[in-house]
């Protein structure tokens, strides 16, 4: 379903089985019914060529209090059957701003930090495709920008990278196509754009003195002489105006608002409710 | 096998390994103190009392082989236990199950630190005991194999508590209920000789007699019943144990969901 080299966006309320979809990918479940592959591994019955082609980025905040953050990143790097990855973990450390705590116990180490590790932990063995399960929760706004950098980095460099996330802004801004799922089912799979396009396009604030006929189909609300309409792009807006001049309407007041994601997201989310 | 599949196991046991070295204090030097304050107080207690193996064998150089198995079984069972239920609870589990390790991986690295810990302590017991005068090992091979053996079956046994614990509170009962009393009632600290028949009879159903039975004659070239019986015995439990966690393990039971 996810293309090789896509940035792919996952998201869906609480519950609505994101992380039991990543989960089944990684063979951390078995799928009741189905089968997942990993650029073409199946993730039960080939599962270690499946799994060397995945880095997970776990939810949850999860660490090993034994060891030190390079101990850490060597030990998952051993784990894949790589030895002396230090030139990779250096890139690593660098890039997630760890590299003055490599020495530090795992511990000491701020939420934010661990989360960092994580990442880390995820790319040792430069995977292929690699899932980042809300991976931005509780990390602050400047490492959040860093953090992207390096993630867009690594889907120019020809990683697929696929997204959960709480922030639909992040998700916006980042992930090229979207699967919204909503209890366990997936409720809209499509470009970012189509999305935006064909679920949101524009909401027009309208107050008139008559709205002409054919146009009140896309009224969405009515308050008195002022109309909420949705269009699909700005071409319908430029046929709606011309439409109201034909029909000699004045405008008493004009404003739109361009849909965000959060609006689709929402509008699809009530309509399968 | 090739190298980068050995690798992932040799790595697994090296975090099994490094995370008891990085507390040896607590995992090798305290139960080598338990071993010997046994040995103190036991030795003072009953050497004049006790009689073993018709009197050819005092009752501290008796006690040696029985305290040394003892440490071996108890930090095998400790170390698997302990680290699998510690990484499930607190979730890291997840960075050993994402990697490619399979089923063999996993029981290796984990059974194979578990064994290293036990030995190791063992060792440790053995040698302060020496303290106490010389000891004579006559049969160095049998005393080996029943140690490996005895410190891979508990190594097995904490695998298979690990596994099917969800809490800590479940290992502690697996513990005390199970493993303590199959310690304690294997002959430790006496020879079965010396308990009624019927308990002599009850004490050829645990296991865990005919470990020690055999170390024992490893040191003596006594022992209560044949060696050869023991080892069969023994080897029997591993293969059976072993089989049961490659099935648990392959299934993903309580691991994977």
């Amino acid at each position: 379903m996810v293309e090789a080299g896509e940035f792919f966006g996952l998201l869906g309320p609480n519950g609505a089985g994101k992380t039991t979809l990543i989960s089944i990918l990684a063979g951390l479940v078995a799928a009741d019914t189905g089968t997942a592959r990993v650029l073409g591994h199946d993730v039960v019955t080939d599962y270690r060529n499946a799994r060397r082609r995945l880095g997970v980025v776990p939810q949850e905040l999860v660490f090993d209090p034994f060891f030190t953050v390079r101990e850490t990143l060597e030990i998952q790097s051993g784990y894949f059957g790589i030895r002396d990855n230090d030139a990779w973990i250096d890139e690593i450390l660098h890039h997630l701003d760890l590299a003055g705590r490599a020495d530090a116990n795992m511990r000491a180490l701020s939420g934010g930090m661990k989360r960092r590790v994580l990442i880390g932990q995820a790319l040792v063995h430069k995977p292929p495709v690699i899932v980042l399960d809300e991976p931005t929760a509780g990390v602050d706004v400047e490492l959040r920008q860093t953090l992207w950098g390096f993630i867009r980095k690594l889907n120019r460099d020809g990683h697929t990278i696929i997204l959960t996330t709480h922030y639909l802004e992040e998700a916006e801004a980042l992930c090229a196509r979207i699967a919204m799922l909503k209890a366990g089912k997936i409720v809209a799979l499509d470009t970012k754009q189509n999305l935006l396009s064909r679920f949101a396009g524009l909401t027009v604030r309208l107050t008139t003195d008559r709205l002409p006929e054919a146009w009140q189909s896309r009224v969405m609300r009515q308050e008195e002489g002022t109309y909420l309409l949705s269009l699909a792009n700005y071409a319908e807006l430029e046929s709606l105006l011309a439409a109201l001049r034909q029909d000699g309407a004045t405008i008493a007041e004009l404003s739109l608002q361009e849909a965000d994601l959060e609006q689709v997201f929402l509008r699809i989310m009530a309509r399968h409710q | 096998m090739n190298p980068a599949l050995r690798r992932g196991w040799l790595t697994l046991l090296y975090k099994e390994l490094l995370r008891f070295w990085k507390v040896s204090f607590q995992t090798i030097l305290a139960p080598v103190l338990s071993a010997l304050l046994y040995l103190l107080i036991f030795s003072h207690v009953l050497e004049s009392r006790v009689s073993i193996f018709d009197g050819r064998v005092g009752y501290t150089a008796f006690l040696v082989p029985g305290l040394v198995m003892m440490a071996v079984l108890q930090n095998a069972f400790a170390n698997s236990s302990s680290s699998l239920i510690q990484s499930k609870i607190t979730g890291n589990l997840i960075f050993v199950l994402l990697p490619p390790l399979s089923p063999l991986d996993l029981y290796g690295a984990y059974v194979l630190g578990a064994m290293v810990r036990g030995l190791v302590v063992g060792a440790g017991v053995f040698v302060v005991t020496l303290a106490f005068g010389p000891m004579e090992v006559l049969h160095p091979l049998w005393a080996v194999t029943f140690a490996l053996l005895g410190s891979a079956i508990l190594g097995t046994l904490g695998l298979i508590a690990g596994i099917c614990a969800d809490k800590f509170e479940q290992l502690a009962a697996f513990q005390n209920f199970l493993i303590m009393p199959l310690t304690f009632l294997s002959g430790v600290f006496y020879s079965i000789h010396s308990l009624p028949p019927f308990w002599q009879a009850l004490s050829h159903f645990n296991p865990f007699f005919y470990m020690i039975d055999g170390f024992r004659y490893g040191f003596f070239g006594l022992s209560d019943i044949a060696p050869q019986t023991s080892l069969a015995v023994v080897c029997v439990f591993c293969v059976g144990l072993t089989a049961l966690t490659l099935i648990l393990l392959k299934r993903g039971y309580k691991l994977r969901h």
